[in-house]
């Protein structure tokens, strides 16, 4: 195809075209290149690096960082209290992005159904525009003990009467689920929004059970939206360290805390590139899995 | 009548989380007017703390800090808004209207669809890394001001290259084709064409972008330096010291300011489109 092309009405041959298209790329390629790409390709290369007792770095290969990762060596000596906080970062990203499906669901019909669905939308993206620290401050003025969802809390029996729910797990879970809902109830939303409704009402015309109906006749349509709500709600909630750091304490740890301990006061930047590296290949498999998984919903 | 049950049950999920998602945000307005110095005791109405923001930076501490942060955190969003905006828009442009080859246009959707779902602390770390070898060549790359934009740039290329893709994908090749059959040169095809199709993108593209800006803690907690404290780090800071009532009232005017600049780019983009 060297020859001369019509691209978008314009005489032009592929050449130029191609020339033209390198030169718009190259500024923003070149950004991300060189302060996401390659500081990432580095910080992997660092975790394999050793560290010298000042907290700086020596320019010896070692796997200590690796090793002290999975428990079995480094400062720690073999103990899984590392292993136990990536396991904990897991569970609480997919506790997080159940109840965020769980809620996002039925808010999704809910707004697909309303006549103000723009105002509902908006009214949904808005608490995004706030920032997470100010959010999470103010759970931490409303789980205090003496408002209202602490007291219903006590009456309930599920804490002591004059505590703050604070820190706790069902605090950090409050917060990063509704730090995360935004984000599953839009994708949800515009799918839903596109809901070929007569496959509905025939499931329910041939008697199908409501969970039936669900699974068989709403699921299957609403896959890609649920797997983009699914992605961007567990692969950031992995790496969350404000809402730990604020609504619970030294016990609620994830791994986005260990990071920022590693950089900050524990001082041993090898370990923690070798715990932002867990996450660079958390964030590539999950993305991968979500293009496959795309792909195969196209091919259906 | 199961289709109103449904409904029903519809609506009380909703309550539930539009409660969810705006009681923080209410009572941190709510206790902003409160007459205690801290904690969650109601000691009744006083504007006390407001007048505290607004009062003689030479006289009161609080009045200085909280308005430096709050220059930092607006010059940091339009500095790093106006980079990413430009460079996303073009990469967008690049991405879509060049005949790229099918393994090239995978590995440039790649290259802007990781970096929304990245988590944000590997940007940081990644940057902390960057910037500790970089500030040998140039005092730029320093914890501070100018480093925390170049954080904030690499976060917000890709959701504005994202969005403007979008649009793009939907105006097509149609108008492109007439403007050219009516002899429309490069340079006008883009200015009297491209361009004004492409603007409500491009100010969506901005306005996502400034308020990832505003709403970034992590990028910017990793890359400050001692002057350049911006709002989400100085609320941070101060929360340590336990529940205070005048972080309340700097909280809720940066709630209320970033929900009315959000609101204006809208309303702005809605006049472009009629």
């Amino acid at each position: 195809m060297s020859g001369h092309d019509v691209w978008y009405g314009d005489l032009t041959t592929r050449r130029s075209l191609l020339t033209r298209g390198g030169l718009l790329i190259a500024g923003g390629l070149g950004w991300l290149a060189a302060f996401l790409l390659i500081p990432c390709t580095v910080l992997i290369g660092v975790a394999f690096l050793e560290r010298d007792p000042d907290g700086g770095l020596t320019w010896t290969l070692t796997l200590e960082s690796l090793l002290r990762l999975v428990g079995l060596g480094g400062t720690d000596g073999v103990s899984g209290a590392n292993l136990f906080i990536l396991l904990r970062s897991l569970a609480l990203a997919l506790v997080t992005t159940i109840a965020c499906l769980f809620l996002a669901y039925p808010v999704a019909f809910f707004i697909a159904r309303a006549r103000r669905r723009t105002l509902w939308l908006s009214l949904i993206i808005v608490p995004l525009c706030t920032n997470l620290v100010i959010r999470t401050y103010a759970w931490k003025l409303l789980l205090s003990a003496r408002l209202p969802p602490a007291q219903i809390a006590s009456w309930l029996g599920w804490a002591e009467p004059g505590r703050d729910l604070i820190p706790g797990w069902p605090a950090v879970i409050v917060g990063t689920t509704t730090a995360c809902l935004p984000f599953a109830v839009v994708p949800l939303y515009i799918n839903v929004d596109r809901l070929d409704w007569s496959i509905v009402e025939a499931a329910m015309d041939l008697y199908a059970s409501p969970a039936r109906v669900f699974r068989q006749a709403i699921l299957p349509q609403t896959l890609p939206g649920l797997s983009v709500a699914v992605l961007l709600t567990l692969v950031p909630t992995m790496g969350m360290f404000v809402i730990t750091d604020m609504l619970g304490g030294a016990k609620h740890w994830l791994i986005g805390n260990l990071i920022s301990h590693q950089f900050g006061p524990g001082r041993n930047i090898p370990y923690g590139a070798a715990l932002s590296m867990v996450l660079i290949l958390f964030t590539t498999l999950c993305t991968y899995a979500y293009r496959r998984q795309q792909r195969a919903v196209e091919l259906l | 009548m199961s289709n109103r049950r449904y409904g029903t049950a519809l609506s009380a999920v909703a309550s539930l989380v539009f409660a969810l998602l705006y009681a923080p945000l209410f009572a941190v307005a709510v206790y902003s007017f409160n007459r205690a110095e801290k904690g969650s005791v109601w000691a009744g109405f006083s504007l006390r703390w407001y007048l505290q923001i607004v009062a003689d930076p030479e006289v009161s501490r609080r009045a200085f800090e909280v308005r430096e942060a709050a220059l930092n955190t607006l010059l940091l969003g339009a500095a790093s808004t106006l980079i990413a905006t430009i460079l996303g828009t073009l990469l967008a442009i690049g991405i879509q209207r060049t005949p790229w080859s099918k393994r090239a246009a995978r590995l440039l959707d790649a290259a802007i669809d990781l970096p929304v779902v990245t988590p944000d602390i590997v940007f940081a770390t990644a940057l902390l890394v960057a910037f500790n070898v970089l500030r040998y060549v140039s005092p730029w790359f320093n914890p501070g001001l100018p480093a925390m934009i170049i954080g904030h740039v690499t976060l917000q290329i890709a959701f504005v290259a994202l969005i403007v893709r979008s649009r793009l994908v939907l105006i097509g090749a149609t108008l492109s084709e007439a403007a050219r059959d009516l002899y429309a040169t490069s340079a006008y095809h883009f200015r009297r064409v491209t361009l004004p199709l492409l603007w409500p993108a491009i100010v969506a593209g901005g306005t996502l972008a400034f308020t990832l800006s505003l709403n970034d803690f992590v990028i910017s907690f990793f890359t400050c330096g001692p002057g350049s404290v911006t709002l989400p780090i100085y609320v941070y800071h101060s929360q340590m010291r336990g529940l205070r009532t005048d972080l309340f009232a700097v909280s809720t005017l940066f709630v209320l300011g970033t929900i009315g600049l959000v609101l204006t780019a809208e309303q702005l983009t809605r006049w472009r489109r009629d």
